[in-house]
């Protein structure tokens, strides 16, 4: 299935340096040390550049892919059924407060 | 201040929550002020192995709501991711409509001060799901409540077509009746229902040269008033920034500004770095939607006629005041009572006054809709036919109307009960009459001798009259008696 990758083409036009990869780090909230940059810029590239392959392939008749599955409109009755409960889904979480998830301060 | 020349120019952005019973995804229930986080399953919060499951309903009535507001709905639809990061959005994704939504390219007439009214293109409408919430506490920490995480909500987007705050206010009064009309939303400014981001800015001449003001996006309005308000705020503020500092869309950025109602003010708000780079890309958990010619015919047979032009019509066809028009087209229901109280034979100025002075007062005391107080189509035009036959007052009129809610007996038979049937036997009130008569000859005196006592005169007559038969006497039928009489 290459054209589940159509949607990498903005990403694909571009040179994955150094600069690219801080920029996708910081989207993704994760923090990298210099080394690991320079690592995953290569590392990045290097899947980009197999995955450019696929520029050879003649896509004039192919529509974009929205899904993998040949299949739509998986739709279910719109019934409610019981959720987790409070205490439930709170046990999983790093931190509470009463009835709440507690997270640091949010400026809005 | 410079006195310059310009024009408004403001598109919206709306998200409307949907009518369903449980959210877009999942099947936890739609919650407002349940205990925190009780409304909440693994989908919602996008722990890893759940897989997100298309509510029909959400899918159906967007669908309907997109055909309302005149647009194309898509054959093909399909879910995209729109990442970001916020303590409210479990997933770190929202589950949105990129590239492809449901429904684009429409519009929606909205009515003028002037009685016109005015096409208002919408760009898109497509399908979302809402965040969850965060409260602020006074301690140096948030809290989460993800009971709303994952409810349903469509959000349309209009062109830059309005061109003041009253026009912005007219859309959202006219989009929250056509989707409660249509059961699309509930459509509850209070709960949160219908939330509102105009983006506004200025067009201003001077000097012969066109100059437009950097784009100011205000966040979550959700009354109609502070939408007005904001709008006029807005214009105002960017007047005043232009003058003073000459900047303009080319120089400035877009801003986005949040609405201090206490303060009557837009406030600048932080810019969030890297704000619009969500990296959208199809939901792979999430298979397309397809809509094939049948099912939508079945959606399509939902639709109604729009409240503005039942609106319209009312005026024509019962010969309303555009107001009294537009008080019963605001909702379905009691627009569609109002007309079975007509077909049933009431006369429909009558039928108009005791819904829109009696029955709605009635039904917003009860906290429903004047077609759920209890009083069937039938008899409120039974009632409606009693008072212009003059049986009985318009006063008896609104006493009988309050009693209906309690009782399915008839009009007619609660007149009795409460002794409200008006006299109007002609032979019995002349001897009344005559009795009034003889007994105040001098009020008759004033009468004959004419002049500005003779008016005073006649009512003080008419008065006693009614005093005698406490009130049941039809005034018309004493009047006339009268006038012969003397
Ligand atoms: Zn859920």
């Amino acid at each position: 299935m290459p054209r589940f990758f159509f949607w990498m083409a903005e990403v694909m036009s571009k040179k994955i340096d150094a600069e690219l990869v801080k920029k996708v780090a910081k989207l993704s909230r994760l923090e990298l040390t210099e080394t690991e940059v320079a690592e995953f810029a290569n590392q990045l590239s290097a899947i980009l550049d197999y995955v450019e392959k696929m520029e050879q392939l003649d896509t004039t008749d192919v529509q974009p892919l929205a899904h993998c599955l040949p299949i739509s409109n998986c739709l279910r009755d719109d019934c409610a059924k019981p959720s987790l409960g409070t205490e439930k889904i709170l046990e999983n979480a790093p931190d509470t407060d009463g009835d709440f998830f507690k997270v640091p301060k949010i400026l809005d | 201040m410079e006195n310059l020349e310009y024009k408004i120019i403001v598109g919206l952005e709306i998200h409307v929550q949907l009518l369903t019973k449980s959210k877009m995804f999942c099947s936890c229930a739609i919650s407002f002020g349940e205990r925190a986080n009780s409304r909440v399953c693994p989908v919602c919060v996008g722990m890893p192995g759940s897989l997100p499951v298309m509510n029909k309903k959400a899918v159906e009535l967007s669908a309907l709501a997109g055909m309302a507001l005149n647009c194309k709905i898509a054959k093909f639809t399909k879910w995209d991711r729109k990442s970001y990061y916020y303590p409210d959005l479990p997933k770190n994704y929202q589950i949105s409509q990129y590239d492809l939504p449901l429904a684009a390219a429409g519009f929606i007439e909205i009515p003028l001060e002037n009685g016109q009214t005015k096409t208002i293109r919408i760009t898109r409408a497509h399908l979302e799901e809402d965040a969850g919430k965060n409260l602020h506490t006074t301690g140096n920490f948030s809290q989460v409540d993800l009971n709303r995480a994952g409810t349903p909500l469509l959000e349309i987007v209009t062109e830059p077509d309005l061109s003041s705050a009253a026009e912005v206010r007219s859309l959202a009064v006219e989009l929250q009746r056509i989707v409660r009309y249509l059961g699309v939303s509930e459509a509850d400014m209070q709960k949160g229902h219908m939330r509102f981001e105009p983006n506004v800015n200025l067009h201003i001449t001077k000097d012969g040269k066109e100059y437009k003001t950097p784009i100011a996006e205000i966040k979550n309005l959700n009354s109609f008033r502070a939408i007005e308000r904001s709008v006029d705020y807005e214009v105002q503020r960017q007047l005043d920034e232009f003058s003073r500092t000459g900047i303009t869309m080319e120089t400035g950025n877009k801003t986005t500004r949040g609405w201090d109602d206490d303060a009557g003010k837009t406030v600048l708000q932080r810019e969030k770095e890297e704000a619009n780079d969500y990296r959208y890309f199809p939901d792979p958990d999430l298979v397309p939607v397809e809509f094939t010619d049948s099912w939508l015919a079945e959606i399509r047979a939902g639709l109604c006629e729009m409240p503005i032009k039942r609106q319209l019509r009312f005026v024509n066809e019962y010969d309303l005041s555009d107001y009294d028009a537009g008080v019963l087209t605001a909702e379905r229901t009691t627009a569609d009572f109002f007309e079975e109280a007509v077909k049933s034979g009431g006369q429909s100025k009558r039928v108009c006054n005791l819904l829109t002075q009696v029955g709605l007062k009635m039904a917003n005391e009860a906290n429903c809709s004047a077609a759920e107080l209890g009083i069937t189509a039938e008899n409120l035009a039974k009632l409606a036919k009693m008072a212009d036959g003059g049986q009985i007052s318009a006063t008896a009129a609104k006493t009988i109307m309050e009693k209906m809610t309690q009782t399915a007996d008839e009009p007619k038979v609660i007149a009795e009960q409460l002794n409200l049937i008006q006299k109007n036997d002609t032979a019995e009130l002349e001897v009344i009459v005559e009795k009034i008569l003889a007994e105040n000859a001098k009020a008759v005196e004033d009468v004959k001798s004419g002049g500005k006592k003779s008016k005073a005169a006649k009512g003080f007559l008419l008065g006693q009259v009614m005093q005698k038969t406490k009130g049941r006497a039809n005034p018309k039928v004493v009047a006339e008696i009268l006038e012969r009489k003397l």
